[in-house]
């Protein structure tokens, strides 16, 4: 049997490779936070960092929520309605 | 010059003869043909009102041309002729008519400058659409069709009231501004009836509830209509109402919530869609030309980027036959071009520098922190880290990467990859170029707005990207909440466990009354009447002397006794002073 072609992130290899430069990316954003001037209108978008603070602890609030206050209560089975 | 009819009309009256085209190839041609007519139509009618006829004493307007409706006259054409490329291999006429007439009917909706042609083609945005969702021939869709149609029939009726008491207090038909007016119920009505459509929070439960079940190329036509003519009327009729603030910010939190653990990713899109339009809303209700100039452009932006999305979406369906995210995974390998353009969709609804999302909602935002709107502007935050998470990574990642789930299958057909093609370049051109595209079209002109600041650039990448890094988190640490085969119940609960609790309530109660009416008037009175008729008197004091042994029994029981009538007149003396007390007491009330 013809053994099928190995694709790109069959490799756990390349798989963290692409983590890594993930990871690098979000240095480089958290680093040059601090070289750009900012033009802002509310006093806390100005904070170091702001941004990426509020995008990770919004997500994780996100998830959390989600899968610990909503599905609980609006969780049925498949065929709930039929 | 060319004779021009009024926009809608060619969609509308071409989708008739679609039947007719018996050729294949004709038909493919006629189909691609008449949204390229109906532009060519478009371009030709001046700003200005047009189309005027008269019907009994008022005005109808079937053309009022404007920067506004010619905005969302644009973008109807072009989606029309993106889901009509997408939908070539389909030999259903009934979609192909079904979605004309749809794109026409928002058409008509979009120009019409009165409110009672206006009423006329949103009550056929129902009917084209509802056979969007019918034509997948499922049971499922059938049912979800139905509880469409309700919503929407009932949609109608109140925007019919709102505008009919509207029409009484102003005399006017035109539509124009209205805005909400204290004690004007009729405004508020008008109001309502667009929220419906637009899938307000409570009221949006149609959308979550049908879109998912329609067809796969339907389902293009239907996110780009119906919720976006709202948002057009709403900037027309009620822009600057606070409370679309509220409204707005909410529709943009609560869905994606339900985004993270809907399963069918159909659905999730049908949420994102929500979330999307809540922006709109949102700005609408901000009311500022900016904020109005965001909320529109969005909705420009949005109607391509989320047809792609529903686009790439579909396409696996259509090859794998499946749509849940615990059935895909690893598509990738054998879907690489969809992937990329469902990536390009994904892009842009998050709003990345150099995608459409970013030149439109970016708007909104700052609008809302021009006006010193904090708490507005948390959420909208929020929902655009929020949006990036589900929208923009959990689709591509759960349908084309995740757990390989060894669907091995073709790569889309080309007319599919055509359409989201030309939706993936527009999403770039627009977010690259804005001021040669959407920006030109923009109802304002008196306000500029610069999207690529270093500012703005470096804040939106950052929230994007550590919005990534929470769910790469997550997910590598298991926390991520796993797709379950599952149902997440919504506001559609009301009405479709509702409507067994209330067919139960009114049979039973019905039921109840029946027995009751049946012992009371088939059993109890007739015979009772019928003794007393024959024996008012005597059958009376019957009861009180004992039995007397000469009468028969009838077969309901009552005494017949047939020796002593009374004289004609006593009923008659009786029935008399029965109808004066009635008299009586009916003056003293009066």
């Amino acid at each position: 049997m013809e053994r099928e072609k190995e694709h790109l992130f069959d490799k756990p290899r390349n798989v963290k490779r692409l983590l890594t430069i993930f990871y690098g990316f979000l240095a480089f954003l958290l680093i040059g936070d601090f070289f750009i001037h900012k033009h802002t209108e509310f006093a806390w978008e100005e904070w170091p960092e702001f941004y990426a603070i509020y995008g990770f602890v919004a997500c994780v609030a996100l998830v959390l929520a989600a899968k610990y206050l909503l599905r609980p209560i609006v969780k049925r089975r498949e065929d709930y309605y039929d | 010059m060319i004779n021009t009819v009024p926009p809608g009309f060619i969609f509308i009256i071409g989708a008739l003869f679609i039947p007719i085209i018996k050729n294949r190839n004709l038909k493919c041609g006629y189909l691609l043909l008449l949204p390229f007519i109906s532009f060519i139509n478009l371009i030709h009618i001046p700003v200005g009102t047009h189309f005027t006829v008269g019907f009994l004493d008022y005005t109808l307007v079937f053309a009022k041309v404007d920067r506004l409706s010619l905005l969302f006259g644009y973008v109807f054409h072009l989606i029309t002729v993106i889901a009509i490329i997408y939908a070539l291999h389909v030999k259903d006429d009934l979609q192909h008519v079904a979605g004309y007439v749809y794109g026409g009917a928002a058409l008509g909706v979009t120009f019409a400058g009165d409110l009672i042609s206006l009423f006329v083609f949103w009550e056929m945005l129902t009917i084209g659409s509802v056979f969007l969702i019918w034509a997948r021939r499922t049971q499922k869709s059938l049912d979800a069709g139905f509880r469409y149609a309700l919503v929407h029939i009932v949609g109608g009726l109140i925007l019919l009231a709102g505008i009919l008491m509207h029409i009484h207090s102003t005399g006017s038909v035109e539509f124009t501004y209205i805005g909400l007016k204290n004690g004007n119920l009729g405004t508020y009505l008008i109001f309502f009836g667009f929220g419906i459509n637009c899938a307000w929070p409570i009221l949006h439960p149609w959308l979550t509830d049908a879109y998912p079940e329609a067809t796969i190329t339907g389902v293009i036509f239907l996110s780009a209509f119906t919720t976006k003519t709202a948002v057009y009327v709403l900037a027309r009729a009620f822009p600057g109402t606070s409370m679309l603030i509220w409204i707005g910010a909410l529709m943009t939190m609560f869905p994606i919530f339900y985004a993270v653990i809907e399963n069918d990713l159909r659905r999730v899109l049908a949420y994102s869609l929500i979330n999307q339009v809540g922006f709109m809303v949102c700005g609408i209700g901000i009311g500022t030309h900016l904020a109005i100039n965001g909320a529109v452009s969005h909705a420009f932006n949005d109607i391509i980027f989320k047809a792609l999305l529903f686009m790439s979406v579909g396409a696996v369906m259509y090859r794998t036959g499946k749509v849940n995210a615990t059935d895909l995974g690893g598509l990738y390998k054998s879907m690489p071009l969809t992937c990329i353009f469902c990536i390009v969709g994904a892009a842009s609804i998050s709003a990345f520098p150099l995608f459409s999302g970013f030149v439109s909602k970016s708007m909104v935002m700052s609008a809302a922190s021009m006006g010193g709107m904090s708490i507005i502007w948390f959420m909208l935050l929020f929902a655009s880290a929020g949006v990036f998470h589900h929208a923009g990574i959990k689709i591509p990642f759960f349908a084309f990467f995740s757990h390989d789930s060894g669907i091995r299958t073709k790569e889309a057909p080309l007319n599919m990859l055509i359409a989201m093609g030309i939706a993936a370049f527009l999403c770039i051109f627009i977010g690259t170029f804005p001021e040669y595209s959407v920006y030109r079209l923009l109802p304002f002109t008196d306000v500029v707005y610069h999207p690529y600041t270093p500012t703005h650039i470096m804040a939106q990448t950052q929230l994007l990207f550590f919005s990534a890094l929470a769910f790469t988190l997550l997910l590598l640490s298991g926390i991520y909440p796993s797709e379950l085969r599952a149902i997440n119940l919504d506001a559609d609960l009301i009405y479709r466990k509702g409507s067994r609790l209330l067919v139960y309530v009114v049979t039973e109660t019905a039921g109840a009354i029946a027995r009751a009416a049946d012992f009371v008037f088939i059993k109890l009175l007739p015979v009772k009447l019928a003794a007393f008729s024959k024996q008012p008197v005597s059958g009376f004091m019957s009861k009180m002397r004992p039995a007397n042994p000469g009468a028969a029994k009838s077969s309901t029981g009552a005494t017949l006794e047939t020796e002593t009538l009374l004289p004609a007149g006593v009923p008659v003396l009786i029935a008399v002073a029965f109808l004066m007390i009635l008299a009586f007491v009916f003056l003293k009330v009066i």
